[in-house]
């Protein structure tokens, strides 16, 4: 469990840490839990690793505009488990943190990596996604936001340009009536979801009238099921209606297989468990909780 | 504390403080001068031929001391022994034995047998050095078919791997009446039938292995540090078989281990290289310690069996004959006791604790594109009590009868002690018995039964019926044989693996009265240094801080056989209690010379010797400890100094019984196995320290339910390990497991003086069976009779799926 050589960097700009970047061979490094592993292995290389990590414009977690909650990147999954903040707006996130990896992983992981990281089955793509999160991502030539929708592109690949650092995460005000639950199936060894399922709904009228549902671990990268969203909006929310919106949890995905789980059971418990995630997001956003 | 009690006293472990401050020693913690750091280029492929190596890019790169292949190594190391070929000359009606011998070279030479065999090593200033210059090494490969599959192997059309072994046959062997069984069989009222695969596993200590060797140019002597169950066995083997250095010139140490599970008892290559490559580099050490991933590809793995069972009975449950064929996968070359685990220490017990008239085993042991399969805590006793637990099950199901009846009405009962089962060893030309000595079955079944509340076990079911869970209860009632073993059974070649079993214990008591016990098993996470000194405390009435135990060091403690087998309180603390004997026979005639009277009128007790009826007339250990150290006045004839030396050799292994029962909730839509109660109740004899014995339960039940669970090492049919980390080889978690409930009955051994048994793998041999039959039985309403571990949530899920019942 020896890296090959490389160089290590920790600039205290973001100029310099941009410059850094424009390098070849240069990578951020943020928490590491997910990097360092796949050094270690051998799996992948680097000329040089930035470590990002004492860059003050990555952290905190603040209000922003019309209840928008505004996580810095480099915000380890102990310091949103310790957010009043992010336990008030955005409750699922903390929800989710708390079963990531273990003590030590939650201490140095950072959800800007695991974003940027974006693994196949990782939660935080999938939580983001259903909660319409966005993200900001800047260069030395300026800042954009891009959806969550837009970012994820595939297996280990996102929107992110290599001569970019993420430098926060954005996510809305959750609306009245609105209510989110996650639900996996961990693969016994890695602790990874091999099925993981995050639903955000909002409940008008008797009515659902939006649904944001997403998944991690069933295809080559983490998606919203939209004909399960769109059979849900719109529908009373009834067992048979949630029902048959989770039967569409894997329409048009080429579903994973391994050694854990076979095609068939992965496509039969997104279904099992993106029924199981709507009910629960249904019944918090019945009982008030805008969680 | 008072002394007395010491024996059976909940004492914390003296060892811990140091492992829970970071103060341990273990082998990647050792630093000498000079050291030097190997690393090994393993194969990349199952099966091939090994063309040109070509070294000089490696060995030109920065910091790079030296690069050897096998051919290098080839005219001073020989191949590794296999130290248990299978046999039967302790008779017992065993027939049919072949044996077809390969075993691994330090370096292989000509061709590679599985993934992760080692083919060359790159030395240098650091590991950093050595782990990038070994990637430079470029092989000239030639890839051959490949087989994983134990049964496929011996088929006809299937890759051979060696030529001396035609259909990959490694070995085989049988033991019982054939003709009886079958003849039982075929006149059965009732048959059951199984195929039954127990599956390969990863054994996953925290420590992994590791070696340093230093050879000292101005003696000749080499002293190999290793991650060692066994430093004394290693010296031998090593001398004998692979290095042809004389024994006396090599010492083996093992510093502090982290955990082995019986795969830290064998000959590794790395043990030879790491003292060999020293001697090349003119007396630097070479340190060599395994990464995780290498120690999934070169360190041994466990189980692997595919069996067929056949159980015939009467309509009332009586178990008539039973007939067992086992395909045991061996891996791609012969570990150092592989073919022991599926012959012997399987096939010997396979009846456990039942009274079966008609018994046969037949076993086919094979070579395969994998790694080498030796003993894995329990060794073929949980692999016995797998099959024979899964039999009771389906008979018990085929019959309609419950299972605790059907397990009752095949027990040995208390009066047929002692008892020979029929596959065992009846009586050897040595004279060697080896018989079930001791038991109460039914008693640690009652128990268990109570404390689960069987009564209660269909409302349960109705509760859980209501949540959408579908609740299960296993049985698993067994025996084990511990204490291995009387030397004149164990050491018979063919039987056992040609060499003695006993034990050792050497006590010093210094002038100033404290005492030094010097011991021949080595703990790697047992605790001896609590156990071993609680016994010879109490034996001498000393405080047990002033005695300090001493392990694993050739040159500083006597010859034993090392710890492996639930040996080291049945045999090794037998022996201490023989040499603290032997102190007190010597320390009596001191005391009756210093208080001038006859040693036979000397009574000592804790730590005091006296005239007996008058107390007051006494000496202290310790007085008597100075008295014979300073020497000047000491009875005619008495040598100086109290140290004395025992070797054990036990007459009968230990038979440990118990009764497990596991609770299981079966998530109906997912297939996800809860376990949600456990009930263990074991009788292991008396206990020298039960905080210990409760750990080793604890720990021992945690793997077994991994097995039944989670666990499994997956190659695919090229001969690649899927599982080749922990991302893919799940073992337990804390969290995902119940409180477990323990209780015990106590037997005391009949074989020796403290009457303990030894508790080191009786968990994971339980433990296995109960869970599975758990969830066959939260199963039975899907008509499922039978699945192949691990029942991970896809393959629970899987079943129902397939089942024509709707499981309402």
């Amino acid at each position: 469990m020896i890296p090959a050589a490389f160089e290590y960097i920790r600039p205290t700009s973001l100029d310099e840490a941009f410059d850094l970047l424009a390098e070849d061979g240069s990578r951020a490094l943020a928490g590491g839990h997910s990097l360092l592993p796949l050094l270690k292995l051998r799996l992948t290389s680097v000329d040089r690793l930035v470590d990002i990590g004492r860059l003050r414009e990555l952290g905190g977690i603040s209000a922003g505009a019309g209840g928008a909650l505004r996580i810095g990147a480099m915000t380890t999954y102990r310091d949103i488990l310790d957010s009043e903040e992010v336990r008030a707006r955005a409750p699922l996130i903390a929800e989710v943190s708390g079963s990531i990896g273990d003590v030590q992983v939650r201490n140095r992981g950072t959800i800007g990596g695991s974003v940027a990281h974006a693994d196949p089955a990782s939660d935080m793509p999938a939580v983001l996604l259903a909660l319409g999160a966005s993200f900001v991502l800047r260069s030395r030539d300026g800042e954009r936001t891009v959806a969550a929708d837009d970012f994820f592109t595939g297996a280990f690949a996102t929107d992110l340009r290599a001569t970019e650092l993420l430098m926060a995460i954005e996510v809305p005000a959750p609306g009245t009536g609105s209510g989110a639950a996650w639900q996996s199936l961990m693969q016994p060894a890695s602790g990874y979801s091999m099925v993981g399922v995050a639903a955000a709904v909002s409940v008008a009228g008797g009515a659902v009238s939006a649904a944001r549902i997403a998944l991690t671990g069933v295809g080559e990268v983490a998606y919203r099921a939209t004909g399960a969203e769109e059979a849900l909006a719109g529908s009373d929310g009834g067992t048979q209606a949630v029902a048959a919106a989770a039967d569409h949890a894997t329409d048009g995905v080429q579903v994973n297989a391994d050694i854990h789980a076979d095609r068939s059971y992965r496509s039969a418990m997104a279904i099992v468990l993106t029924r199981r995630a709507i009910e629960a997001a249904l019944g918090r956003a019945a009982g008030g909780s805008s969680s | 504390m008072a002394v007395g009690s010491l024996v059976g006293s909940p004492i914390k472990r003296v060892e811990d403080p140091r492992f829970i401050t970071g103060a341990g020693n273990f082998l990647d913690d050792i630093r000498l001068s000079g050291m030097t750091y190997a690393s090994i280029l393993r194969s990349p492929y199952a099966h091939a031929r090994i063309g040109a190596i070509d070294v000089s890019a490696a060995a030109s790169m920065p910091g790079v001391v030296a690069v050897f292949t096998g051919k290098d190594l080839e005219a001073d190391l020989n191949p590794l022994p296999c130290a248990w070929a299978a046999g039967g000359a302790a008779g017992g009606d065993v027939g049919g034995v072949v044996n077809n011998i390969n075993t691994p070279r330090v370096l292989a030479i000509d061709d590679v047998k599985w993934t992760g065999e080692g083919v060359a090593v790159v030395i240098a200033e650091t590991a950093e050095q050595a782990t990038d210059a070994r990637e430079a090494i470029v092989v000239d490969w030639e890839p051959l078919p490949a087989v994983v599959d134990a049964e496929a192997a011996t088929q006809d059309g299937a890759p051979q791997l060696h030529e001396n072994a035609p259909n990959n046959v490694a070995l085989t062997w049988a033991v019982g009446d054939r003709e009886g069984t079958e003849r039982a069989i075929s006149a059965a009222e009732v048959v059951v039938r199984q195929r039954i695969v127990n599956q390969r596993l990863i054994p996953n200590p925290m420590d992994t292995r590791g070696a340093i060797g230093r050879y000292d140019p101005g003696t000749d002597e080499y002293t190999i540090w290793m991650t060692s169950q066994t430093p004394h066995i290693m010296r031998l083997l090593l001398s004998a078989f692979v290095m042809g250095v004389p024994e006396h010139k090599i010492r083996c140490i093992s510093p502090d281990v982290g955990g082995a599970f019986g795969t830290k008892i064998f000959c590794y290559p790395e043990w030879a290289l790491v003292a060999w490559a020293s001697r090349k580099l003119r007396g630097r050490p070479v340190k060599w310690y395994e990464t995780r991933q290498e120690n999934y590809q070169a360190t041994t793995h466990g189980r692997d069996h595919i069996t067929y069972l056949e159980m015939g009975a009467t309509r009332q449950g009586v178990v008539t004959g039973f007939h067992v064929k086992t395909y045991a996968n061996l891996g791609g070359r012969l570990s150092t006791i592989g073919p022991g685990v599926p012959t012997t220490l399987y096939g010997r017990v396979l009846s456990g604790p039942y009274k079966f008239p008609n018994v046969f085993v037949e076993v086919v042991g094979s070579y395969t594109n994998t790694c080498f399969v030796d003993a894995y805590r329990g060794a073929g006793r949980p692999e016995a009590t797998y099959v024979l637990e899964r039999g009771m099950d389906l008979l018990a199901d085929e019959l309609g009868i419950d299972p605790v009846d059907v397990r009752r009405r095949n027990f040995i009962p208390n009066d047929a002690f002692p008892y020979h089962n029929p596959s065992g060893l009846l009586r050897s030309w040595n004279g060697a018995e080896i018989e079930v000595d001791s038991g109460d079955y039914e008693a640690a079944l009652d128990k268990a039964l109570a404390m689960v509340g069987y009564d209660q076990l269909a409302a349960r079911k109705q509760e859980a019926e209501s949540r959408g869970k579908l609740l299960g209860l296993g049985l698993s009632t067994y025996i084990e044989v511990c204490g291995v073993a009387p030397s004149k059974w164990i050491g018979l070649v063919g039987e056992g693996w040609g060499a003695g079993m006993w034990e050792s214990a050497n006590i010093k008591i210094h002038l100033t009265g404290k005492a030094v016990l010097s011991i021949g098993t080595s703990s790697h996470g047992q605790g001896h240094e609590t156990t071993m000194a609680q016994v010879v405390a109490q034996e001498l009435g000393l405080p047990v801080e002033d005695v300090l135990v001493k392990h694993s060091d050739t040159l500083g403690t006597p010859f034993g056989y090392g710890t492996y087998g639930s040996r080291s309180a049945a045999v090794g603390s037998i022996a201490a209690w023989y040499a603290a004997a032997k102190i007190k026979e010597k320390a009596k005639r001191l005391a009756a010379h210093m208080l001038e009277a006859a040693a036979e009128d000397i009574d000592y007790e804790d730590g005091k010797l006296f005239v007996r009826g008058s107390p007051d007339r006494s000496k202290t250990i310790q007085e008597v400890a100075l008295q014979a150290h300073v020497g000047y006045d000491l009875p005619e004839g008495m040598e100086p100094y109290l140290d004395e030396t025992s070797y054990h050799d036990t007459p009968n292994c230990t038979w440990p019984f118990g009764t497990h029962i596991a609770v299981v909730e079966v998530d109906r839509e997912s297939g996800h196995v809860q376990l949600v109660r456990y009930i263990a109740v074991d009788d292991v004899g008396k206990k020298i320290n039960p905080l210990i014995v409760d750990g080793q339960i604890h720990g021992g039940i945690v793997q077994g339910v991994g097995q039944a669970l989670w666990e499994g090492a997956i190659y695919d049919d090229g001969g690649q390990l899927l599982s080749g980390s922990m991302l893919d080889y799940a073992i337990p978690r804390a969290s995902w497991l119940p409180h477990f409930e323990l209780d015990e009955t106590v037997t005391p051994s009949p074989v020796n003086p403290l009457g303990v048994k030894g508790v080191g793998e009786a968990g994971t041999i339980a433990s296995t069976p109960a869970v599975v039959n758990a969830v066959i039985d939260a199963l039975a309403p899907f008509g499922i009779r039978h699945l192949d571990m691990p029942l991970r949530p896809s393959t629970v899920w899987a079943a129902m799926q397939s089942s024509r019942e709707d499981g309402r």
